[in-house]
C-alpha cells in the first residue's frame, strides 16, 4: 500500500522532540486545533556539518514563502525533503525562535517549579536540548522553519505575522529524499501576539513514500529542483561528498 | 523602513586602518568596541558577504533572523542594530549611502551554485570557499564550518514581494557608496568580497572593496 502510515503520535503544544527520518519515508504534520507552529531544523546524520539552509532554500527557488512543490535544501546543494502536500499554503523560515526572554516578556514566566509540565518552554532552549542529544550546541543552530506560520513583507520591507494562518486539521507533508536528523519543537512563533502562551498540539505520522518518478511535482517545480534532486541522487548512490 | 541615506562625518585621512580587499579575497579582523568601520564599494555594484562574531566568545554571532524580526523589517540600513543569536546588539549601522542591504540571500557556495545555475559550475570560486580558507588560515579565532551561518550581503538588493516572491536584482550601489558600523562589542569581522559571476549581484564583474576603521 502506498503512503501507508507506519507510525502516528501526538506532540503537545510547547514541547520538543527529534528523530531520524529515512529516505523513502515522509513526515505528515497535522495541526490538531488550528494556530500551531512547528519550529524545525534538519541535519545530515552522517555529517552533521551539513544542515538546513534557509537562505539557500529561498534563493534557489526564488521564494519567500514555502508550500507544496518547494524543496528544503541543505547548505551542500542537496534536498533533505520536499513538500509533497500542503493545505496551509504558506510556511515561514525567517521568524526564527522564541527565547526565554521573549517568552517571559510576552506571556510571563511559567517555570517548572510552579507549573510542572505545564510550564512555558521557548524554541531556542528546546532546540538546545534536542541538539545536545547528538553532540551539537548553539554553534550548530541555523535559521529554522516555522511550519504553519505565515510572515508577510510589504513593499517597504515591514514584516507581519498573519493570524490564524493554519486551521484545525490543516496539514503539511515532507518527503525525505535523504536520511535526515529532524529536530523540532511546538513552541509558538516569536511574532505571535496571543494574550496567553498558545499551546497547540501537532499530530505527526511517519508514512512510507512512493518512489520519486521523473515526473514528480516537486522535482519539476523549478529547474533548480531538478538539479537539487540530481545532487541528492548522487549522494544516495555514494558519490556525493 | 524606507531607504535611509545617511552620510558619515568621519574623514578617511584620519582613519586608523585601511585595507583594500581584492575581488574574490577574504578579510578577517577584530574591530574593537567603540570603533567604527566602513566598507567602501570602490567601483560600485559589489557584494560584500559579511559575518560577525563576539571576539571573546565566537559562539555568539550575528543572527540575520533575530535582527530582522526585532527591527520588524527585512532590509538593513542606517539605524539597524545588528543583533547576535543571543539578541545582543553587536554593531549598529551609523551611516549608509547605499540605502538598503540584504540579509536573507545568504552567500554563494560551490554546491548551491550547482543548484542555482548548472551542475558543471561546481568549481567556480564562491564566498563560502573564501570563508573556509579564512577560518583554516586563522585558527586563532576559534571559528569553523559549524560557525558559518547566515550573513549580510552589503550592497546587495534582494526584494521580497507581498505575495511571497524573492528576486535578485541589479545592485542599487554605485562607485563610492559605503556603509559604516559602530561596534558595541569586540567583534570579529569575516568578509568575503564576493566572486560570483553568475548573477547581477556584482554586475557580472567582481571588483575590490575597502575596509576603513576609526577609533
Amino acid at each position: 500500500m502506498n503512503n501507508e502510515i507506519l507510525y502516528e503520535d501526538e506532540i503537545p503544544g510547547g514541547a520538543h522532540w527529534s528523530m531520524l527520518m529515512r529516505k523513502g519515508t515522509s513526515l505528515k504534520l497535522i495541526d490538531k486545533l488550528g494556530g500551531a507552529n512547528v519550529g524545525m531544523l534538519f541535519y545530515n546524520p552522517s555529517n552533521k556539518l551539513e544542515r538546513y539552509n534557509a537562505p539557500d532554500t529561498l534563493k534557489c527557488q526564488h521564494t519567500f514563502k514555502l508550500t507544496h512543490g518547494h524543496c528544503l535544501y541543505s547548505d551542500m546543494g542537496r534536498i533533505f525533503c520536499s513538500i509533497i502536500d500542503d493545505s496551509v499554503g504558506w510556511h515561514d523560515t525567517v521568524g526564527a525562535n522564541t527565547t526565554k526572554k521573549i517568552v517571559s516578556e510576552k506571556w510571563g514566566e511559567h517555570n517548572y517549579q510552579e507549573y510542572r509540565n505545564d510550564w512555558c518552554l521557548n524554541g531556542h532552549d528546546s532546540f538546545l536540548v534536542e541538539l545536545a542529544k547528538y553532540g551539537m550546541t548553539e554553534r550548530d543552530m541555523a535559521a529554522n522553519l516555522n511550519l504553519f506560520s505565515k510572515v508577510t513583507v510589504d513593499d517597504n520591507g515591514h514584516m507581519s505575522l498573519v493570524e490564524a494562518n493554519s486551521k484545525a486539521s490543516d496539514s503539511v507533508e515532507l518527503r525525505f529524499e535523504m536520511d535526515t536528523l529532524v529536530i523540532f519543537h511546538t513552541c509558538p512563533h516569536p511574532m505571535n501576539t496571543s494574550v496567553e502562551y498558545p499551546k497547540r498540539p501537532v499530530t505527526y505520522q511517519i508514512r512510507k513514500s512512493e518512489v520519486v518518478g521523473e515526473d514528480d511535482y516537486c522535482r519539476n517545480f523549478r529547474e533548480e529542483n531538478q538539479r537539487g534532486f540530481k545532487n541528492t541522487e548522487l549522494y544516495n548512490i555514494g558519490c556525493g561528498c | 523602513m524606507l531607504e535611509m541615506i545617511k552620510e558619515s562625518n568621519l574623514l578617511v585621512e584620519q582613519a586608523n586602518f585601511r585595507e583594500v580587499i581584492k575581488a574574490g579575497d577574504y578579510f578577517i579582523k577584530v574591530v574593537n568596541k567603540g570603533q567604527t568601520f566602513r566598507i567602501l564599494d570602490i567601483e560600485g555594484n559589489q557584494a560584500a558577504d559579511t559575518l560577525f562574531y563576539n571576539a571573546h566568545k565566537p559562539s555568539e554571532r550575528y543572527s540575520a533572523m533575530d535582527t530582522i524580526r526585532e527591527q520588524g523589517n527585512i532590509y538593513l540600513t542606517a539605524g539597524s542594530k545588528l543583533l547576535s543569536n543571543e539578541c545582543n546588539p553587536m554593531l549598529e549601522i551609523v551611516a549608509d549611502t547605499c540605502g538598503r542591504h540584504d540579509t536573507l540571500g545568504g552567500a554563494c557556495a560551490t554546491e548551491s551554485n550547482t543548484v542555482r545555475y548548472s551542475l558543471d559550475k561546481k568549481c567556480m570560486h564562491a564566498c563560502r570557499d573564501s570563508w573556509m580558507l579564512a577560518v583554516a588560515e586563522h585558527e586563532e579565532f576559534g571559528i569553523g564550518k559549524r560557525d558559518i551561518t547566515h550573513n549580510i550581503n552589503f550592497f546587495m538588493n534582494v526584494p521580497v514581494t507581498e505575495k511571497g516572491g524573492l528576486t535578485f536584482e541589479d545592485g542599487i550601489s554605485a562607485p563610492g557608496k559605503y556603509v559604516e558600523m559602530k561596534a558595541y562589542m569586540d567583534t570579529i569581522v569575516l568578509l568575503s568580497n564576493c566572486p560570483q559571476l553568475n548573477n547581477p549581484c556584482n554586475g557580472y564583474n567582481p571588483t575590490p572593496v575597502e575596509v576603513i576603521i576609526w577609533d
